[in-house]
C-alpha cells in the first residue's frame, strides 16, 4: 500500500525520509511536505508510518488488487518498549493489537568491545567467534566440530 | 556538474551493504580488531534496511542446543533435503554450529523472544523456528553494527568493488555515491564484506502498477550483492536455483506461522486434499530418495518446498484453483488468531492491509494461496550466491582456501545473500556469517595478505565517470524532446526494468510460462539480456534518486545474466516447483549431483561455467525416527509394531 501524506498534519520535518528504506518519501518543493514519489517501490513496510512524530503518514492498499476504505495505523513507543496496531476494514470492523518491542532501555544491552577484554591468541586461531564458546549453549559445553558430532564429510551421492 | 569525491582511507574493513549480515560483520570485527577502521556503506538508512526493515516474527534459524533440541547436523540435514541436495554443507555446518549464540545475543540486546511457559524454552514455532516479536529487529541488530564501526554511512549505493592493481586477484575497495547528495564516494580498503541484498524485482511480477511495490522480497533488495561480486570476477555458484513462494494471494503474507503454529492446511477450490494426487508423478520425476512420502509423514524430514509448489501447480493447472488456506478452524481460538494477525503486522503490514480492504476475516473465510513470481537470493528456500572458501576444520580441499567465507577473490567476504550454497540461514544464520566474516577479515589482514594493495587514481576516475554518466545522458537526450518520458537517446530506468522482467519471465522461467524454460529460450533470453546491456549504457537519470535506479537496474541486469548462464548449464530439473527445464524434465543425479560454478571475465564478460563436487556430512546423523523406519523396512513384522 503505497503510503500517502495529509497535507494539514505534515510539517515537513523530514523524519520519513531520513529513515525510508526504498528512497521514495520526498519534501515536495512547492508545499515544503513529504509525500511518496514512486509508490511502486513502496514496500508498504510501515517506517516512515512508525517515525512520523505527528501521524500524518497513512497507507492506502495498492489500486490494483485492494478496494478503497480501509485503514491500518500504528503507535511506535521506543519509551514504553510497544507498539500499538489498530486494523479497520472496509465494512467498519475494528481490531486492535499491542506488541512489546524491546525488553531493555534502547541499547543498554549491546556490547561495546573496546570496553570488553581483549581474545588470547588461542581464541583467534580457533574457531570460535566472540562470547563463544559459552553463549553457544549457555553451558560449559563447547564447539561442535566434525569429531564431537561423528561426522565426516564424503563425496558422492548421499541423501 | 559539481560532484564532490569523498575519500575514505586506509579502512581495515568496509561492510558494503548493513541488513542482517553486514551488521553482524561489523560488531563481530570489532571483537578481534579492537584498532580497526570498520566503515559501513548503506544504501538506505541502516536502522531500516534490508530485508528486516521491517520487523520479523520468527527467527527462522535456531538450533536450541541448550535446550536439547536438535544438532547443527540436524539442520545440515533438513537443508539438504530441502534443496534437493544441492547445499554446501560445510558452510551450513559451521553456521548452524554458531547461530544460537547469535540469538542468545539478539536476547540479551532485547529483542523480544517468546518464552514456552511449560517448558521455559523458546517458543517454538516449527523444529527450526522461534516466535518472537521482532518490530525492532533490525534497529536493535543496528545499534550493535553502529556502536562498534567507527563510521557508518548512511544513503551511499556501492556501484563497484576497486580492485587491486599490484598484480594479485584481491580487492582494494570500493565506490559508489550518495543517493540524495550525488557526492562520489571512495572508500580504500583492505577487505571488504559484501552484506548487500539479492534480487527482488528481476522477474515480471504478478501484481502491476502500484501493487509491483508488494513484492515478497524487499524491492530495495537490488541484486546488489550479485552484480559486485560478478563483476569483480568472484565464482559465483547456484544462480540457477532462484525460488518461487507460495503465499497468501497478493498481499505475499508469509505462510510459516499459519503451517507450522496454527496448524492451517491447504486444499483446492472444491475443498480437497490436493497434494497426494500430484505425488506419484512428481517421485517419478525426482527420484523416491527426494520425495518420500512415508519418510516425511514419520519422521521430521521434511517435503521439499519446491515439490509442494509444484503440487500448487500443477492443481491450479488442472482447474482446481485456487487454492486456499484453511484458517477457519485455527482462528476460532482467539490466542491464535491474534498470532495470525500479529504475525503480518510484524513483518508484512500489506497482508492486514489486504484483508482489512477486502473485509476478509480470515476467521469466516479461507484466504486464497498463490505461487510467486521468482526470486534470487541466497539466505531463504534457496542459495544463489558466491563460491565461498569454509572452515578449515571441517571443509574439503576443494571448498577450502585459507580464510572462511573468503570468496575467491582475496580480502572479498561475504554475508547473507552474498554467500552461494547456504539455504536457510535466514535473519540469524546471516548475521552469524557475518560475524564469520567479520572475524576472517581481521584474521586475513593480522596474517599481512592486504599489504602492498594499489588503486590507482586511473581505476577511480574511470568508475566515476561510468557511475555519473547517466546524468549527463539524460541532460543532453532531454533537450531532443519536448517532454516526457519518451527518448530516442535515453532508456529511463522505470521501463528499463519492466523490459529485464519481461524478458526473464518469458525465456528464464517466469510466471507467465509456468515456470518453464529450455536451451533454446535461454539462448534467445541471453541474446536479448546482451543488446539490453548496450542499451544501458543509454540508461538516462533526471536526478540521483534515478541514478540509484539507473545503477538497480544494471545490478539486476547483471544478476540475471547470471541466473540465465546457470539455468541453461544445469541440463535437468532438479527443483520442480522453482523451474523447469522442458527439454530435460527429469533429475538426474547421475550427471547432475553437484553444484554448479561460474565465473564473467571481468575484461571479455564472457562465463565460464564447471561442476564442482558434493560432499556431505554422514556418519552418526540420522535421525532416530528416520533410522528405525529404515531398519524396520527391512523387518515388516516389526514396522507395524513401531506404527503402533
Amino acid at each position: 500500500m503505497p503510503t500517502f501524506v495529509y497535507m494539514t498534519r505534515c510539517d515537513g520535518c523530514g523524519y520519513c525520509v531520513d529513515i525510508c528504506p526504498s528512497d521514495i518519501m520526498h519534501i515536495d518543493k512547492k508545499y515544503r511536505r513529504a509525500y511518496n514519489i514512486e509508490p511502486s517501490m513502496c514496500w508498504e513496510c510501515y517506517s516512515c508510518v512508525k517515525a512520523c512524530p505527528h501521524h500524518a503518514i497513512d497507507a492506502r492498499g495498492y489500486a490494483d488488487f485492494a478496494p478503497l476504505g480501509h485503514s491500518v495505523r500504528t503507535i511506535r513507543d521506543e519509551e514504553a518498549g510497544t507498539i500499538a496496531w489498530r486494523v479497520t476494514f472496509r465494512d467498519g470492523r475494528v481490531k486492535n493489537f499491542l506488541s512489546p518491542i524491546t525488553t531493555v532501555p534502547w541499547g543498554t544491552g549491546i556490547a561495546d568491545f573496546r570496553n570488553e577484554p581483549e581474545p588470547t591468541e588461542a581464541e583467534r586461531n580457533s574457531q570460535l567467534l566472540s562470547f563463544e564458546p559459552k553463549y553457544i549453549r549457555m553451558d560449559d559445553g563447547d564447539i561442535a566440530t566434525l569429531k564431537s558430532q561423528n561426522l565426516e564429510m564424503k563425496e558422492g551421492v548421499y541423501y | 556538474m559539481g560532484i564532490k569525491t569523498i575519500v575514505e582511507d586506509n579502512i581495515d574493513i568496509l561492510v558494503a551493504g548493513a541488513g542482517l549480515g553486514g551488521t553482524g560483520t561489523a560488531y563481530e570485527a570489532r571483537h578481534w580488531g579492537r584498532d580497526k577502521k570498520i566503515v559501513i556503506a548503506e544504501k538506505a538508512n541502516i536502522n531500516r534496511s534490508g530485508a528486516v526493515a521491517q520487523g520479523l516474527y520468527a527467527i527462522n534459524c535456531y538450533m536450541g542446543t541448550r535446550w536439547g533440541e536438535n544438532n547443527p547436523e540436524d539442520h545440515v540435514r533438513y537443508a539438504r533435503i530441502d534443496l534437493m541436495g544441492m547445499v554446501r554443507e560445510d558452510l551450513l555446518f559451521d553456521m548452524a554450529r554458531h547461530v544460537d549464540s547469535a540469538v542468545h545475543k539478539f536476547e540479551e540486546w532485547g529483542l523480544p523472544l517468546m518464552r514456552n511457559e511449560k517448558t521455559g524454552a523458546y517458543q517454538r514455532e516449527g523444529r527450526w523456528q522461534i516466535m518472537i516479536h521482532g518490530e525492532s529487529y533490525k534497529p536493535i541488530v543496528a545499534e550493535a553494527a553502529t556502536k562498534n564501526a567507527d563510521k557508518t554511512y548512511n544513503r551511499v549505493m556501492i556501484t563497484h568493488l576497486l580492485m587491486d592493481e599490484s598484480g594479485r586477484n584481491r580487492v582494494g575497495g570500493a565506490i559508489g555515491f550518495n543517493v540524495r547528495t550525488g557526492n562520489c564516494h571512495v572508500f580504500k580498503s583492505k577487505t571488504v564484506v559484501v552484506g548487500a541484498g539479492g534480487a527482488s524485482n528481476i522477474y515480471k511480477p504478478r501484481s502491476v502498477g502500484e501493487g509491483a511495490g508488494r513484492v515478497w522480497y524487499a524491492p530495495w533488495s537490488s541484486g546488489s550483492a550479485y552484480a559486485l561480486m560478478i563483476n569483480a570476477g568472484a565464482k559465483m555458484t547456484q544462480m540457477e536455483n532462484r525460488i518461487v513462494l507460495a503465499r497468501f494471494k497478493d498481499g505475499y503474507g508469509p505462510v510459516g506461522a499459519y503451517f507450522l503454529h496454527l496448524k492451517t492446511y491447504t486444499q483446492n477450490a472444491y475443498g480437497e486434499e490436493y497434494e497426494s494426487k500430484h505425488f506419484p508423478a512428481l517421485q517419478k520425476m525426482v527420484g523416491k530418495e527426494y520425495l518420500d512420502m512415508e519418510a516425511s509423514h514419520r519422521t521430521h524430514r521434511p517435503i521439499p518446498t519446491c515439490l509442494r509448489n509444484h503440487a500448487i501447480i500443477q492443481e491450479v493447472a488442472a482447474g482446481r484453483g485456487p487454492i486456499h488456506m484453511v484458517t477457519m478452524h485455527a482462528f476460532q481460538d482467539p490466542h491464535l488468531e491474534e498470532v495470525g494477525w500479529e504475525n503480518f503486522l510484524g513483518m508484512t503490514v500489506g497482508q492486514a492491509v489486504l484483508w482489512a480492504a477486502t473485509d476478509l476475516d480470515p476467521k469466516y473465510q479461507n484466504p486464497e494461496l498463490t505461487t510467486s513470481e521468482p526470486y534470487v537470493m541466497g539466505s531463504h528456500a534457496t542459495g544463489c550466491g558466491a563460491w565461498c572458501s569454509g572452515p578449515a576444520d571441517v571443509s574439503p580441499p576443494e571448498y577450502q582456501w585459507g580464510y572462511n567465507r573468503m570468496m575467491s577473490i582475496e580480502g572479498l567476504f561475504g554475508a547473507g545473500d552474498a554467500v552461494g550454497g547456504t539455504p536457510h540461514a535466514f535473519s540469524s544464520g546471516s548475521f552469524t556469517e557475518g560475524r564469520i566474516s567479520g572475524k576472517s577479515a581481521c584474521q586475513y589482514i593480522d596474517d599481512g595478505k592486504a599489504e602492498g594493495i594499489v588503486v590507482s587514481d586511473s581505476q577511480i576516475e574511470k568508475r566515476k565517470a561510468e557511475i555519473f554518466k547517466p546524468l549527463e545522458t539524460y541532460q543532453v537526450g532531454r533537450n531532443e524532446i519536448v517532454a516526457g518520458t519518451v527518448s530516442p537517446s535515453y532508456l529511463l530506468p522505470h521501463p528499463g526494468l519492466q523490459r529485464l522482467q519481461k524478458i526473464m519471465d518469458e525465456y528464464c522461467g517466469g510466471v507467465t510460462v509456468n515456470y518453464m524454460t529450455n536451451d533454446k529460450l535461454l539462448h534467445i533470453g541471453l541474446q536479448k539480456l546482451k543488446i539490453m546491456e548496450e542499451d544501458l549504457e543509454k540508461v538516462g537519470a533526471e536526478d540521483t534518486h534515478q541514478l540509484m535506479r539507473a545503477w538497480e537496474l544494471k545490478h539486476r541486469h547483471r544478476t540475471s545474466e547470471c541466473v540465465m548462464q546457470h539455468t541453461l548449464f544445469r541440463k535437468e530439473t532438479r527443483w520442480p516447483g522453482y523451474y523447469y527445464r522442458g527439454d530435460a524434465m527429469k533429475l538426474d543425479d547421475k550427471n547432475w549431483h553437484c553444484l554448479t560454478v561460474s565465473r564473467r571475465d571481468p575484461e571479455t564478460g564472457e562465463y565460464t561455467l564447471e561442476k564442482a563436487p558434493l560432499y556431505h556430512l554422514v556418519g552418526d546423523m540420522e535421525d532416530k525416527a528416520l533410522a528405525d523406519m529404515k531398519k524396520s523396512e527391512k523387518k515388516p513384522a516389526k514396522k507395524a509394531a513401531k506404527a503402533k
